[in-house]
C-alpha cells in the first residue's frame, strides 16, 4: 500500500473571513509573501510516542520544516526564521498575538497541533491573516505516523490553495530514471521519490536498461521502456505490487508511451522497418489502434486532458515538429513554426498550452505555446535539456539537464530541474543519483 | 594589363590556394569528418579482416554515404559466405537530440543498413535490428567529433 493511506480530514470551523491576502501566481512574484511558519505545537507525552516509533525528536517542528521548504521552493512565499517568533507554538496556535507577527513582518502564520491519539497522528493546523487579524482556514486530521512527511505536504496545498486560488502540487510523486556510471555505459533505474526529494524508492535493479516512465492518473501504475532480454517494449509496472508486463504483442520496438487521461489506454509508438507510427493499447480489451500512418518517424504522443486530441513529434516536413490531431487521428496540424526544431509535446493538464523541448542553433530550450501554436514562450535555455512534465496544477514543469564534458570526455551529470510556467523560480531537484525522464504524478490526496 | 601585374595576380592566386588547400588537408585529418559524417577509424571494429562493423550518419540522418554502401557491400559479401552466422543491426543516434525522437531514428539507421545489406543478398532473416537511441554513445566527448562517431548503425554477430 504505497499511496492508499487513509485520511481523515475534518473542517473544524467554516471559512467565514474573508482573504485580505492574495498570492497572484500568474506572473513571476518578485516580492514572495513573508509567512510564518511557528512549529507545530506537541504534547510531551505524544513527543515521547513519536520519538517511540519513527526515533523523530519533535514532530511538531518537522512537520513544520516541510511546510516551510515546500514553500519556500514555490517561490511565491518567503518563509520567516523562526529564531524570531516571540510567541510559543501551543498558544500561539490558540490565539495569536497579531501585534507580535506584525512586528516581524508576517502577513500570514500557519500553527498547528500534533498529537498522539489511538496509535493514530492527529493533526490540526490554522492559517492566519495577520493583519486582518483573521483565522483563514483551519483544518484538522487523522493519519498513521509513518505519513508524516505527507501531512506538510497536505498542509502546504491547503495554505497554497487558500492563498493562490489554485489546487496545490505537493503532496505528489516524481517518477524519473536514476542514472550511474560512465556516460557510455550508464546503469538506469527507476525510481520514485516525493516532490521534495524525500522517500527515494527504486523499482527496477539496473538489469536493463529503462526509460521514460508515466504515471496512469492514479498514480498506481508506471508506463515506461525496458530493454528486458534486449527487445525494447513499452510495459505496465503495478507500484504496489510490482508486478511487471509487456505491453501489446509488437514485432518490433514500442516506445515513447504514456496514460489515456482516463487511465484506460496506453499510447505509444510503433517502430517498424525503419518507420515509426502512433498506436493506442486498450487496457481492457487490448484492441490495438493504429493511430498515424504516414512514412515518416510520429512519436512523443500525450493527449489533452479530456482525451479528444493529442500532440506529438513528426518529421513529416523533413525536422521535427509538433502536431496535433484528433484522437482517431485525423485532422493532423502542425503547429511549430518558430525557428529550430521541435519535440517532446507535452499537454498541459488545464488544456490551454502544450509545453515542449527546441533545439536551435546548438541550444536547448524549454517552452510553451497555446495548443494552435500561437503565444510560443521559452522559459529556460542550455547546453541540454528537454522532456519537460506539468504538476498536476500546470504552474510548474519539471524536467531534466545534461552536462557538457570536458576535453578528456569527464564530467557528465544529468540532473532534474523545475521551473515555473512564468520562468522565474528555475531550481535544481535534489535527488540521490543522477536522474532524468521526470514523470509527475497527480495529487495523492484527492 | 602588364606583365609584372599578371604575375602579381597569378601569385597571389597560388598563394591563396596554397593557403586553402593547406586549411583543407589540415581540417581533414585531425577532424576526420566529411560534411559532418565521420570517416575515420577510430572506433570501428571488424567482423573479418577488412570487413569494418560499422557505418555512419549525418545529424538527423539516415542516409547511406558512398563509404557506408561500399563498407556494407563487403559486410554483405562476408555475411553470403559465412550463411550460418545471423547478426542484430544496432541503430544509435548522438546525444543532441530528444530522447523519444533518436529511438525512432536509430531504428531507421538501423533499417537503412539492413536494407542495404538485404539488396545485396543477405537473407532477411538472418538480420535483427536494435536500436538504442542516444543510450550507448562510443565516445562521451561533448563536441562534433564526438557526435560523428556515435550516429552509426553497427553490425554485430548474434551467434
Amino acid at each position: 500500500m504505497l499511496f492508499r493511506y487513509i485520511f481523515i480530514l475534518i473542517i473544524l470551523l467554516p471559512i467565514k473571513a474573508i482573504a485580505l491576502i492574495e498570492v497572484d501566481i500568474t506572473r513571476g512574484n518578485l516580492s514572495p509573501l513573508p509567512i510564518a511558519v511557528s512549529p507545530l505545537s506537541i504534547d510531551k507525552k505524544s513527543k515521547e510516542s513519536f520519538n517511540k516509533i519513527l526515533k523523530n525528536k519533535d514532530l511538531g517542528s518537522e512537520i513544520s520544516i516541510v511546510v516551510e521548504n515546500n514553500l519556500k521552493q514555490s517561490g511565491l512565499f518567503n518563509p520567516l526564521n523562526k529564531n524570531a517568533f516571540l510567541q510559543e507554538p501551543d498558544i500561539a496556535h490558540l490565539k495569536p498575538r497579531f501585534e507580535d507577527w506584525a512586528l516581524i513582518k508576517a502577513q500570514a502564520l500557519i500553527t498547528g497541533k500534533v498529537t498522539y491519539f489511538d496509535e493514530k497522528l492527529r493533526v490540526e493546523f490554522r492559517l492566519w491573516d495577520v493583519l486582518a487579524a483573521k483565522e483563514m482556514m483551519a483544518i484538522a486530521f487523522t493519519t498513521v505516523p509513518t505519513n508524516w512527511r505527507r501531512v506538510g505536504h497536505i498542509i502546504t496545498d491547503k495554505v497554497y490553495e487558500r492563498l493562490t486560488g489554485e489546487k496545490g502540487y505537493f503532496d505528489t510523486r516524481i517518477i524519473y530514471v536514476s542514472e550511474e556510471g560512465k556516460k557510455t555505459n550508464r546503469i538506469k533505474k527507476l525510481a520514485i521519490m516525493d516532490q521534495d526529494g524525500f522517500n527515494t524508492k527504486y523499482l527496477t535493479l539496473g538489469n536493463e536498461l529503462v526509460l521514460t516512465p508515466r504515471f496512469n492518473p492514479t498514480n498506481q501504475m508506471v508506463t515506461y521502456l525496458s530493454y528486458f532480454r534486449n527487445l525494447p517494449r513499452v510495459y505496465l509496472l503495478d507500484i504496489e505490487t510490482g508486478i511487471q508486463e509487456v505491453v501489446g504483442d509488437f514485432p518490433g520496438m514500442t516506445f515513447a508511451p504514456r496514460f489515456s487521461p482516463d487511465g484506460k489506454k496506453i499510447i505509444m509508438s510503433f517502430a517498424m522497418d525503419g518507420n515509426s507510427d502512433i498506436y493506442t493499447m486498450d487496457l481492457e480489451n487490448r484492441v490495438v489502434e493504429k493511430i498515424t500512418n504516414h512514412p515518416s518517424i510520429d512519436t512523443s504522443p500525450s493527449y489533452s486532458p479530456n482525451g479528444k486530441y493529442i500532440c506529438f513529434n513528426s518529421d513529416r516536413s523533413g525536422y521535427q515538429q509538433i502536431y496535433v490531431m484528433k484522437s482517431n487521428g485525423s485532422n493532423v496540424k502542425r503547429i511549430s513554426f518558430g525557428k529550430g526544431i521541435y519535440g517532446t509535446p507535452v499537454w498541459s493538464p488545464r488544456g490551454d498550452l502544450i509545453a515542449f523541448t527546441k533545439m536551435h542553433k546548438g541550444k536547448f530550450y524549454i517552452g510553451v505555446m497555446r495548443t494552435d501554436g500561437s503565444g510560443e514562450r521559452l522559459l529556460t535555455e542550455n547546453y541540454y535539456q528537454e522532456a519537460p512534465s506539468w504538476s498536476p496544477n500546470g504552474r510548474v514543469l519539471i524536467f531534466y539537464r545534461e552536462t557538457k564534458t570536458d576535453e578528456m570526455g569527464e564530467g557528465f551529470s544529468a540532473k532534474l530541474w523545475s521551473i515555473d510556467l512564468t520562468g522565474y523560480n528555475e531550481r535544481l531537484v535534489d535527488t540521490e543519483t543522477d536522474a532524468s525522464d521526470p514523470s509527475w504524478s497527480s495529487l495523492l490526496s484527492n | 594589363m602588364n606583365l609584372g601585374k599578371i604575375l602579381k595576380n597569378v601569385l597571389l592566386v597560388t598563394l591563396a590556394c596554397l593557403v586553402l588547400s593547406a586549411c583543407a588537408t589540415q581540417k581533414k585529418s585531425t577532424n576526420q569528418l566529411q560534411g559532418d559524417v565521420y570517416t575515420g577509424t577510430d572506433t570501428v571494429e571488424y567482423l573479418a579482416s577488412g570487413v569494418p562493423d560499422r557505418v555512419f550518419f549525418a545529424t538527423n540522418e539516415s542516409i547511406l554515404t558512398t563509404k557506408s554502401r561500399d563498407t556494407l557491400r563487403k559486410q554483405a559479401a562476408w555475411m553470403r559466405k559465412n550463411s550460418d552466422l545471423t547478426f542484430v543491426i544496432e541503430g544509435h543516434a548522438d546525444e543532441r537530440g530528444t530522447r523519444e525522437y533518436n529511438l525512432a531514428l536509430g531504428e531507421r539507421r538501423a533499417n537503412a543498413a539492413k536494407d542495404y545489406l538485404m539488396t545485396y543478398g543477405v537473407d532477411g532473416n538472418r538480420l535483427s535490428v536494435i536500436s538504442y537511441g542516444k543510450e550507448r554513445p562510443v565516445d562521451s566527448g561533448s563536441n562534433p567529433l564526438s557526435w560523428s562517431k556515435n550516429r552509426r548503425s553497427v553490425t554485430v554477430k548474434a551467434n
